[in-house]
């Protein structure tokens, strides 16, 4: 009973970190470039949620919409400042460059967190929190659920975005082949533009969601990085409901693997499974081959 | 080629100074900064063979420094001679390097990076949990704790990584590499088994780290065994490599004098801001700057010649004009 209600906490939990993952996946796809401090971004939207939590007691469900809006731009400026210069390098010279800025932005927005807000960890605990719903032997805690409904919520919104707007296809078409989509008109660089912003404001989304069960601190960035990077390589890129499964699958691996190994080692077990995937079949464990 | 008769009588007298200051100072101070200077140096090196020469950015450098440290650690606290233990600590990162190189230099694109960034957080974790305590050394090695060896330790290692640099930088071994971290394809097409040499490269950069690494362990007091896997490691790595001139032989010297120094005025007055500062450092660099000091120096007669022409040619306009106007 113990393991099934740990899946549970897992399946909960999965939906974030499908959620964090889409973000990275979705810049990875359109721009090609890999940021590295996706979870710095992730790390931001948790604060967003837990000032506006404690200076006037918002709800963390509606600091969401603030999170997301206010990392949007963010990561517009991040992309305007920093990305943007080497986006029209050749594919290994842009990876590249991409990880090494995104692993020094990580120190800065790191580093930035701590002297603004100092290295405690912090929590958002709404009336609600330790709430509960039973069922039969096991419990559902309220605010995980309601987390991992909006989690499956946004990335139903994303999905329509992208297939049925015209900014949704410019996005995809771009992801293609960005050759072909700037002869078709497409303003290729305002798409990555947007397609970087919108990365980084579901990293936002995400960071507020995490406020809502886990700890905030300015420490949290890289281990969200990696979480994002093993739903992505699980799922295989490019694929947003498989991002969604896979996070999913992540958050059961890891509540259950840290029942049974003990919690010290729910972060390794990710690692080890993120490490054989890649060694053993890259294109991910859902994708279509 | 005057400039470079005097750079290398000065790298000479540089190294004499070095390798005879222990004679002269009575202060541990400046032989504890010699030491981190040369340890810095031997480690973003050692990041340097494969990431700057081969262009194999690896994310998880701390992974291979902690291990040799915890190697050597162990193995000099109970009972073995420091040399052995150092080379038991080195081989046992060049080990690591053979069995995760052997499989994550086959991927392509971001995978390497990230995977290395994987392997060393979870040795991280790992040693953590499984050695929590911090590791200090016992009364009777704390009595008979002399800076001077250790600093001969470091400038021996240092010297070594980075004369392995420079036979590297000009041998078939480095153009292949060189040629690969231009175009893998063309590499390939041209006759440089491309996996070989990176999975080459990397044991050698992994083993030297071990063994700065090992020198750590050998140095510090007292230290918990997890932060030797810390990821600041390779951060520091890449920043000196960087600021230095990544893929050049004296950049990570050049880097590691510049970061200790700014790093020792930084952190007394600001504290935390400066790890802010290294971090706008590092991206500036990245950005505007990807040669490094090395680029800049090599850069330096070029544009003086140009400034030299480009006054010249004013002058030379300012003259006619003044000839034309009556």
């Amino acid at each position: 009973m113990i393991l099934l209600q740990n899946a549970i906490f897992g399946l909960l939990i999965g939906g974030i970190y499908g959620l964090g993952a889409v973000g990275l996946s979705l810049v990875f796809g359109v721009l090609r470039m890999l940021n590295v401090s996706h979870g710095e971004l992730i790390m931001l939207g948790g604060y967003a949620s837990f000032w506006l939590f404690t200076l006037w007691r918002v709800d963390p469900f509606l600091s969401m919409l603030v999170a997301g809006p206010a990392l949007f731009l963010i990561g517009g400026l991040l992309y305007r400042i920093l990305f943007r210069h080497f986006i029209h390098f050749p594919e290994d010279q842009k990876i590249k460059n991409s990880i090494l800025i995104g692993f020094g932005l990580a120190l800065v927005l790191q580093t930035l967190a701590i002297l603004a807000w100092g290295a405690d960890e912090r929590a958002v605990t709404p009336v609600y929190a330790g709430r509960v719903i039973p069922l039969g032997p096991v419990v559902i805690p309220l605010s995980r659920m309601g987390a991992l409904l909006v989690a499956f919520l946004v990335l139903g919104g994303l999905h329509l975005f992208l297939t049925r707007t015209r900014r949704g296809t410019a996005i995809r078409a771009t992801s293609q082949d960005e050759m072909a989509a700037a002869l078709m008109g497409i303003p290729v660089n305002t798409v990555f533009l947007t397609a970087f912003a919108l990365g980084s404001a579901l990293a936002g989304v995400a960071g507020a969601l995490v406020s809502v069960s886990d700890a905030i601190s300015p420490a949290i960035g890289l281990s969200w990085t990696l979480k994002a990077l093993i739903v992505i390589v699980l799922g295989g890129m490019g694929n947003i409901f498989g991002t969604f499964v896979s996070g999913l699958f992540l958050g059961v691996a890891e509540s259950v693997s840290g029942f049974l190994f003990g919690n010290v080692y729910r972060e390794v077990v990710g690692l080890v499974l993120f490490l054989l995937v890649l060694s053993l079949r890259p294109q991910g464990l859902f994708a279509r081959s | 080629m005057r400039i470079g008769a005097a750079v290398r009588v000065m790298a000479l007298a540089g190294a004499a100074a070095l390798v005879v200051m222990p004679a002269f100072t009575a202060t541990s101070v400046v032989l504890n900064w010699g030491f981190l200077i040369l340890l810095y140096t031997a480690l973003a090196q050692s990041w340097n063979l494969l990431g700057g020469f081969g262009g194999q950015v690896n994310l998880g450098h701390a992974a291979f420094f902690g291990l040799g440290a915890l190697t050597t650690r162990i193995l000099w606290l109970h009972g073995m001679a420091v040399s052995a233990a150092l080379l038991a600590g080195t081989a046992a990162a060049a080990a690591a390097g053979l069995v995760i190189g052997a499989p994550g230099l086959r991927l392509r694109g971001p995978y390497f990076a990230v995977g290395t960034l994987a392997v060393a957080e979870i040795l991280r974790i790992t040693v953590g949990n499984i050695l929590p305590e911090v590791s200090s050394l016992p009364a009777a090695r704390l009595a008979a704790y002399a800076i001077t060896p250790r600093y001969y330790l470091a400038l021996g290692l240092a010297a070594c990584v980075t004369i392995t640099a420079r036979m590297l930088a000009h041998s078939r071994f480095g153009y292949g590499l060189a040629a690969m971290r231009e175009d893998e394809e063309v590499a390939e097409a041209i006759g440089v088994s491309t996996f070989r040499y990176k999975l080459l490269a990397f044991i050698i950069s992994s083993g030297f780290a071990g063994a700065a690494g090992g020198v750590f362990g050998y140095y510090h007091l007292s230290f918990y065994p997890q932060f030797a896997f810390n990821p600041v490691w390779t951060f520091d790595a890449l920043l000196i490599t960087f600021l230095g001139g990544v893929g050049t032989v004296w950049g990570p010297l050049a880097g590691a004098v510049f970061f200790l120094l700014l790093r020792e005025v930084l952190a007394l007055r600001l504290g935390e801001l400066h790890l802010l500062i290294f971090g706008v450092l590092f991206i500036l660099i990245v950005a505007a700057l990807p040669g490094g000091f090395v680029e800049a120096w090599r850069s330096l007669p070029v544009m003086r010649r140009e400034l030299v022409a480009e006054a010249s040619n004013s002058v030379a306009d300012s003259v006619r004009r003044r000839r034309r106007s009556p």
